[in-house]
């Protein structure tokens, strides 16, 4: 059983066409997988989490009641990209498990906005948000390394609390960045492929060879997806993320969970006092991932 | 076409005498299994060895897959009774000479008394990339080799493509979707009868069949109501030769006149995409209209509305209007006025 499916081009060259779609089912059993264990973990085995101490006191007073997290801007890309990102998955993969419909239109419909709203967002957390927020510093990898080392039972000082994000979440970000671009830079391709408003129909672009990689790329990214997504849902219906993912919604977070979970010193919120003119202290989202 | 070569892969050949014996091997051998009924169309695929199914099952001796048989409305019409049993059978003649004309001009004589009306209705496209085995969409690929600016597609798709421009080439398709026919299937969850124009699907449901069964269905029959028992009909049917060839375009037209004005009319037309095509929007459009040139005329420019050739095929927008008006208005009405 492969991997990939191949064909042989009318020139006698063997070709990849695609991924074999017994994938689909990889991913989605990965990750379920991953939801089941972690679920385990958190349940039965999970220590409660510490972090190095810090000293509130001097600054929360000053935290308002509602941290803002996420602007309305942020938001609206971030459910917009959502509702495009299910209806990529679902119009790729039903047909492929037996549920047929006419889905090539609104898949490629959804990619559309899709690419939009990634541009968009690009230059949006480029010049109107901080756009290293979202990006593991430092203290992040010593941090990581600490909990690591910690995890296995060996001696380390307790991790800092987080900045805006969580490390785990800038690594998602991270995979979600590689996933995503990969399916649009491929997508976008691809619609030369079928009839769309965007481009005349070419598919003598590329050979058959660069085709075949493009479609089994758009096809690994699509499949890797999947698994992310449902990671992404899951832990956005965690009860101890819940208050992120409110801040997805309402735009702020409590002022208990920001001083249980964020260090003040790496992410600092607008206060009466503080400078309205830097992003950061601003506290708006940057890189709204969840 | 590709070259034939003659000798066909081997294959285990399974002889059923029962449907539900067809049926078992076809749901116990699922995709493995491919359905030999008169085998017009199957040798082509097995000699010409793009196709090399494990297991063949051959229907030919399953019996009550053949024969006309009136029922309380109407007939019923096994699916694996020839095209020549169809054409030549007294009641079809006499009361639904619409499915006898368009079935009468299927190929050539031997392929009619060897080709089934049910492999008719489910045979496979006949784009030549598709079957000299090239990697197209159809073909579980990522291209259509017609769609391009060299591709050969005099032949191929004006309407309702979605990616792969092959289409459909049975004759008495359209004509069974004209006289509201009703196909019987046995799948794993029983029997089912369906409209006839649901069997067939375009490239945007399914671009790898050109009609609805699945791994261990089965086409048994084709029940046509009385409701257009002898109504007015038409068809025609256009192709490069005469003597036997596939259709560029047919038309099937079944109507009920009050005087001249046309009182109910369904109208089908084959070639023009990948599924034969009910033309709703002309039935829906000259109903209650008089039979004349002007609703020939209206009813052909709003069949080809949305059509989109390519480029060896724009030939097929005026042929399938002018097909179209004259299902309508009748032939000696086919010059245009405008």
């Amino acid at each position: 059983m492969g991997f990939l499916e191949w064909a042989t081009s009318p020139w006698g060259q063997s070709v990849p066409i695609h991924i074999a779609w017994f994938l689909i089912w990889v991913a989605v059993i990965a990750g379920l997988l991953f939801l089941i264990v972690h679920a385990i973990y958190v349940m039965y085995f999970a220590k409660p989490r510490v972090f190095a101490a810090d000293d509130p006191s001097a600054v929360s007073a000053s935290i308002p009641k509602h941290v803002p997290r996420h602007s309305l801007v942020a938001r609206l890309f971030h459910w917009v990209m959502a509702a495009s990102m299910f209806t990529l998955l679902f119009t790729a993969f039903l047909p492929k498990v037996g549920i047929q419909f006419n889905w090539v239109t609104y898949h490629w419909i959804a990619g559309a906005v899709l690419t939009v709203s990634i541009v968009f967002h690009i230059i949006h957390a480029s010049f109107w948000l901080d756009f290293w927020s979202i990006w593991p510093d430092r203290i992040d990898l010593d941090d990581a390394w600490k909990r690591v080392r910690r995890f296995f039972g060996m001696p380390a000082p307790p991790p800092h609390k987080f900045a805006k994000y969580p490390p785990e979440n800038k690594l998602f970000h991270g995979v979600i960045i590689l996933c995503g671009l990969s399916v649009i830079l491929t997508g976008v391709f691809m619609m030369s492929r079928v009839r769309t408003i965007f481009f005349p129909r070419n598919p003598y672009l590329f050979s058959d060879m660069t085709w075949g990689l493009m479609y089994v790329l758009h096809g690994l990214a699509g499949v890797g997806l999947i698994s992310l997504v449902m990671m992404h849902v899951y832990f956005g219906l965690r009860p101890e993320k819940r208050a992120i993912t409110k801040s997805m919604i309402f735009g702020w977070m409590d002022r208990d969970f920001y001083l249980e979970e964020h260090d003040p010193e790496r992410w600092k919120v607008q206060t009466a006092s503080s400078s309205p003119t830097s992003s950061r202290v601003e506290g708006r989202g940057v890189t709204d991932v969840g | 076409m590709a070259v034939i070569r003659d000798v066909m892969p081997a294959f285990e050949l399974y002889q059923p005498s029962s449907v539900a014996d067809a049926q078992q091997l076809l749901q116990q051998h699922g995709p493995d299994a491919w359905v030999l009924a008169g085998g017009m169309d199957s040798f082509d695929w097995l000699k010409d060895r793009i196709r090399k199914p494990k297991v063949v099952v051959d229907l030919s001796g399953v019996e009550e897959l053949r024969g006309v048989r009136t029922t309380g409305d109407g007939i019923e019409i096994g699916a694996m009774t020839t095209l020549t049993e169809v054409v030549n059978h007294p009641v079809v003649k006499q009361k639904y000479d619409l499915l006898a004309q368009a079935a009468e001009v299927v190929a050539s004589p031997q392929i009619r008394n060897q080709g089934t009306l049910g492999g008719n209705v489910s045979q496979d496209t006949r784009c030549w990339y598709y079957r000299a085995g090239w990697p197209c969409y159809r073909a579980g690929g990522n291209i259509c080799y017609a769609d391009t600016p060299e591709g050969r597609n005099r032949e191929h798709a004006i309407l309702h493509a979605e990616r792969c421009v092959a289409v459909n080439p049975s004759d008495t398709a359209p004509a069974l979707i004209a006289l509201d026919a009703k196909f019987v299937l046995r799948t794993r969850k029983g029997e089912r009868v369906i409209d006839a124009e649901d069997y067939f699907v375009g490239p945007e449901i399914d671009i790898t069949r050109l009609h609805i069964l699945q791994p261990g269905d089965l086409l048994t029959a084709i029940r046509i109501p009385s409701t257009w028992a002898g109504r007015q009909f038409y068809f025609e049917k256009v192709r490069d030769r005469n003597v036997w060839d596939f259709p560029l375009l047919n038309v099937a037209s079944a109507m009920v006149l009050s005087g001249n004005t046309i009182e109910r009319i369904r109208i089908a037309v084959n070639g023009a995409a990948a599924r034969p095509l009910r033309l709703k929007a002309v039935e829906d459009a000259v109903r209650s209209k008089p039979r004349n040139t002007a609703t020939g005329e209206m009813a052909g420019k709003l069949s080809v509305q949305g059509a989109f050739p390519l480029q060896f095929n724009t030939y097929k927008i005026p042929l399938m209007r002018n097909l179209v008006k004259r299902a309508i208005s009748g032939v000696e009405e086919a010059t245009w006025a405008s």
